[in-house]
């Protein structure tokens, strides 16, 4: 970003165009269509056709799909790289991604817990509950 | 369609009888707030204000000016904030055995929602945004913020927000809830009324305005420091807005989404946080608190930053450990996002989860601690002159300690147990908050002022309003610590142990103590601007200031610097000083400078009406007003003219009478 | 953070005498596209809101139906084509905007908006079938959290295509400035965000929904 901060006063007339131009090019959004493509159609197999009995693998199996999926979607459409912006954008997101997951799985830890706790003549449909998630 | 559904479209349930006519304290309070409100608009009007306070101000999207309306709006509800806070305190005084005091359960426990709602949302966050509005910029070298319209925008939905609290006031009621409005107390079956609607909407409203203003700032920050400044250069307080920023947009999206939810509950019918249906009140206060923790380091990390820069200023020496100071607030950013749910320890989440929460908080306490550490290792040793700025902040270094392992000691699950809820919470909170936020407001208040406005503001008055404030703190609210111990619970409106009640007396005397330095602060204004001559400074640079912003004049200039600064060390203008920099005073260049413009009122002013007609089902005119909103928007997108040139002349001849005034000084 | 330890100045400092104002006009680098992406983490913080809450009481059938009784997972096959093949042509609209095609640009742009459309429509046919069946939003604790989470990311292509709208009117009238690229460029940004988004809802909440 200092790099950047200092080469745009010498020609800051045409820094305007310089950021909007991103890096992004025919074969990269095919590629990344593909990828997906291809990453949406197997999950949605899996559970189609119930490939995978077992429920618990089954849903890591499709997180892991989803993850991949957001991180094709991340690279090949928002372009998104440790230099852009002077690497804030990629900050903002670790960032994000950290808070994403702790408001995620902190709410399913703690609700489950106080389920467990203050309402255990509920537990079947607790247990039920937790063999479920992710 | 026939008549009486026409009417329910556009009125809703808003009939005469929502105005509460039998009520003699609301009654007089309308009165005096109609009277007042009156006479003001007869001086702005007699005057012939109006023009220029919308050209100059309600359009401006000058950071500086859009700051010191923030704070005019702080202070000013801050005005009815404590006056909730003061008739608390006069009902709990005299609530004992058969005295049912003057207040009646259900106008009490709108008070306490009010009060809380009102200091938290729109007293602390626009005294916070309006100091880091208009400093940040001047610090970091920069003509203005990333987005000047946003800004404008910003503040407006602010107003909006307080205007609906404001209303409730005089049309309807406000909510019977607490500050959070816990379901299922704040759901349909057991609030019909629209005092919930009104704490949503308001809320709403002024929500976005705080999650784009905090975007603003961290887009300000990030972009448009002056070369120079790296990250490691940049003043503490530009650093804690940083965080404290940082953190607005990370938390109150939250806040938007729960309260969203907790909407639809009531006007969808849906079942997120009902008792029936499957839904969970626990997943409610489950989720308000992950706004609501960070929302405390919101608060109290810009203060932090005004810490910083007063001790090192008024001790004159650097700053002692910047990079950990840096470190420890950054640190803070991140843990406060680890603690949410030491607020409701005893909702039974189990010794595991509990104890996971207790340790991440007791955690926090450390770079707090080191912060504190940093603060007297600056003046240790420093030349300390005690001007008003300083003796808040020393002020400030005792009752926060104090507060802080106050909190410690609610931070152990089993301790908490016992203590949750009752008025110890109440004199902890209050412990920090007034301890550490408001006293860092007053700093930082005394602090820039002769920045804003040229003159300094009055220090006898304002060691009145110190003392006063500091002594009465303490007279009011460690009564409440003693109360907590016995296991008197907060939110009472009546007692019936007679034992208790000299506890409380001794609470009221406290808050009128701190009344008295509220007044001490008005009449320090006031005499400041009738004495304005006697207390100018005209160096730009009172305290003998060490960051960017005593660069400048004072007030500054609406383009700040004409020249924008080049920044060597982390204290700038020290460095400057030190290095005895020149001031620039040829080669003026055209400065380009944002334009103002309406559309910030305009769509506001949609979204207050939009507000408003929520919280009465008048869907038809809701309707209209969100169209009205979008329109507006969209309209304003087409507008690409935005920036103007100010020509070097007329750069010129400003820089030249600063010059002449100046030399006139010395 | 990058520059948290870069030192710019490094050089100027070093010389013998320091320059501390600068002689030549200063133009700040445009925070639009920062900006923008800052709120699109602020919005994903409300969609990890609306997921926890799926998490958490999107079991709560109340005796009511289940995901497994009531998702067509082919229905939410196509709409899922739908919302790629938009993200793909609004990449192929940045490409011809690149090339500083307006003509092209526009058609691609409105190509997006179509697809989003009718992902916006077999959406809404999907939300009136189940009102119709019984299993509205306020059946369950499962079903507002459903219906609020998809429809907050229906919303969001709604405004997405209000906006994709006024971008065409303002292209069409001003061209392809400096401007109005940073304004596609945002509105890329939003859309492939949505795209992520919903690679979310459709592996969480009806993937996995419909499992036992």
């Amino acid at each position: 970003m200092s790099a950047h901060a200092e080469s745009h006063d010498h020609h800051h007339d045409d820094h305007h165009d310089d950021e909007v131009v991103s890096h992004s090019t025919m074969g990269g959004y095919l590629l990344g269509f593909f990828l997906a493509v291809v990453l949406t159609a197997i999950p949605f197999w899996l559970v189609m056709d119930k490939v995978i009995p077992d429920t618990r693998t089954l849903s890591v199996v499709l997180l892991a799909f989803a993850a991949i999926q957001i991180v094709v979607h991340m690279i090949y459409f928002l372009h998104m790289d440790t230099k852009s912006q002077g690497g804030w954008n990629m900050l903002a997101l670790i960032f994000t991604l950290v808070l994403v997951v702790i408001t995620l799985s902190g709410s399913i830890w703690v609700m489950f817990h106080m389920n467990a706790n203050m309402m255990p003549g509920m537990s079947h449909d607790m247990s039920q509950q937790v063999k479920n998630l992710p | 369609m026939n008549t009486p559904d026409l009417a329910k479209l556009i009125f809703g349930r808003l009939s005469l009888e929502a105005i509460p006519y039998h009520e003699p304290i609301l009654l007089a309070t309308f009165a005096g707030v109609a009277i007042g409100g009156i006479a003001l608009l007869a001086i702005i009007t007699k005057y012939k204000l109006w023009g220029y306070l919308w050209k100059e101000w309600f359009t401006s999207i000058d950071h500086k000016k859009i700051g010191i309306m923030y704070m005019v709006l702080g202070i000013v509800m801050l005005l009815r904030g404590f006056a909730d806070a003061l008739m608390m305190r006069a009902q709990q005084a005299i609530a004992f055995n058969g005295n049912p005091g003057f207040l009646p359960p259900h106008h009490y426990d709108q008070i306490f929602t009010a009060h809380g709602v009102i200091m938290i949302f729109f007293v602390a966050m626009p005294l916070v945004t309006g100091l880091m509005n208009y400093v940040v910029p001047l610090q970091i070298g920069a003509r203005d913020v990333a987005f000047p319209f946003l800004n404008n925008f910003s503040f407006w939905m602010t107003v909006a927000g307080g205007l609906l609290v404001m209303a409730s006031l005089f049309v309807g009621e406000f909510a019977r809830t607490g500050w959070l409005a816990y379901p299922p107390l704040s759901g349909l079956a057991q609030s019909p009324d629209v005092g919930v609607d009104y704490y949503i909407w308001s809320l709403q409203v002024a929500g976005v305005g705080t999650t784009l203003s905090g975007i603003n700032l961290i887009a300000t920050i990030v972009k448009m420091r002056a070369p120079g400044m790296t990250m490691m250069k940049m003043p503490v307080f530009t650093w804690t807005s940083l965080c404290t920023n940082v953190l607005i947009v990370a938390a109150f999206p939250v806040l938007t989404a729960v309260l969203v939810l907790l909407a639809l509950d009531r006007y969808a019918g849906t079942n997120f946080f009902t008792n029936d249906f499957g839904g969970n009140a626990m997943m409610y206060v489950n989720l308000i608190w992950i706004w609501g923790h960070p929302e405390v380091y919101i608060l109290v990390l810009p203060v932090f930053g005004v810490f910083s820069e007063v001790v090192s200023t008024f001790s004159q020496k650097r700053l002692f450990g910047y990079a950990s100071m840096v470190y420890a607030t950054v640190v803070i950013t991140v843990l406060s996002y680890l603690v949410w749910l030491h607020h409701f320890f005893t909702m039974g989440s189990g010794a595991s989860v509990n104890s996971f929460f207790g340790i991440t908080t007791m955690i926090i306490s450390i770079p707090t601690g080191a912060k504190i550490f940093n603060w007297l290792f600056t003046m240790y040793r420093g030349r300390i002159q005690f001007d008003v700025p300083m003796l808040w902040t020393v002020g400030f270094m005792v009752t926060f300690v104090i507060g802080g392992m106050t909190g410690v000691m609610l931070a152990v699950p089993p301790a908490d147990f016992l203590l949750h809820n009752s008025l110890f919470l109440i004199a902890h909170f209050h412990n920090v908050i007034i301890g550490g936020v408001v006293f860092g407001l007053f700093a930082g208040i005394n602090y820039w002022f002769p920045k804003a406005f040229g003159f300094r503001l009055d220090p006898f008055w304002g060691k009145c309003s110190f003392w006063f404030w500091l002594v009465g703190f303490y007279v009011a609210f460690m009564p409440l610590y003693v109360l907590g111990f016995m296991g008197v619970t907060r939110r009472m409106n009546h007692f019936e142990d007679p034992s208790l009640q000299i506890w409380f007396q001794i609470a009221a005397v406290g808050a009128g103590l701190i009344a008295l330095g509220i007044g001490s602060f008005l009449v320090q204004i006031y005499v400041s601007i009738k004495n304005k001559d006697k207390l100018r400074d005209v160096t730009g640079d009172p305290w003998h200031g060490r960051t960017l912003e005593w660069a400048t004049s004072s007030p500054p200039p609406e383009y700040n610097f004409a020249f924008t600064p080049v920044i060597h060390e982390a204290d700038a203008w020290w460095d400057m000083k030190e290095r005895n920099a020149t001031r620039r005073t040829e080669g003026y260049l055209p400065i380009h400078m944002p334009k103002n413009t309406a559309a910030g009122v305009i769509i506001a002013g949609f979204a207050f009406v939009f507000g408003f007609a929520m919280i009465w089902h008048m869907f038809l005119v809701a309707g209209l007003a969100f169209l009205g909103l979008l329109v507006s928007a969209i309209t304003h997108t087409f507008n690409y003219k935005r920036d103007y040139y100010i020509p070097a002349d007329v750069v010129e001849r400003t820089e030249t009478a600063r010059t002449e005034e100046l030399a006139a000084h010395v | 953070m990058s520059d948290m330890h870069a030192n710019p100045s490094a050089a100027i400092a070093e010389n013998e005498t320091p320059q501390f104002w600068m002689t030549k006009d200063h133009h700040p680098e445009n925070g639009t596209l920062l900006g923008f992406w800052i709120y699109l983490m602020s919005d994903c913080l409300i969609f990890a809101c609306l997921f926890a809450c799926y998490g958490v009481l999107g079991r709560n059938y109340a005796g009511g139906p289940s995901g497994a009784d009531l998702f067509e997972l082919p229905l939410v096959a196509l709409n899922t084509a739908m919302l790629l093949l938009s993200s793909i042509t609004y990449g192929f609209a940045v490409l011809e905007m690149q090339k500083n095609r307006r003509g092209t640009m526009m058609a691609w742009l409105i190509i997006t908006g179509m697809f989003g459309a009718a992902f916006l429509g077999i959406e809404l046919y999907e939300f009136a079938h189940l009102i119709h069946e019984g299993a509205g939003p306020q059946r369950s604790a499962f079903l507002s959290s459903f219906f609020t989470l998809v429809g907050t990311h229906g919303l969001h292509v709604t405004f997405g295509i209000v906006w994709l709208i006024t971008l065409l009117f303002q292209v069409g009238k001003h061209g392809l400035t400096g401007a109005n690229k940073r304004r596609i460029m945002c509105l890329s940004m939003f859309w492939h965000f949505l795209d992520v988004v919903w690679i979310g809802v459709f592996t969480f909440v009806y993937l996995m929904g419909v499992l036992p």
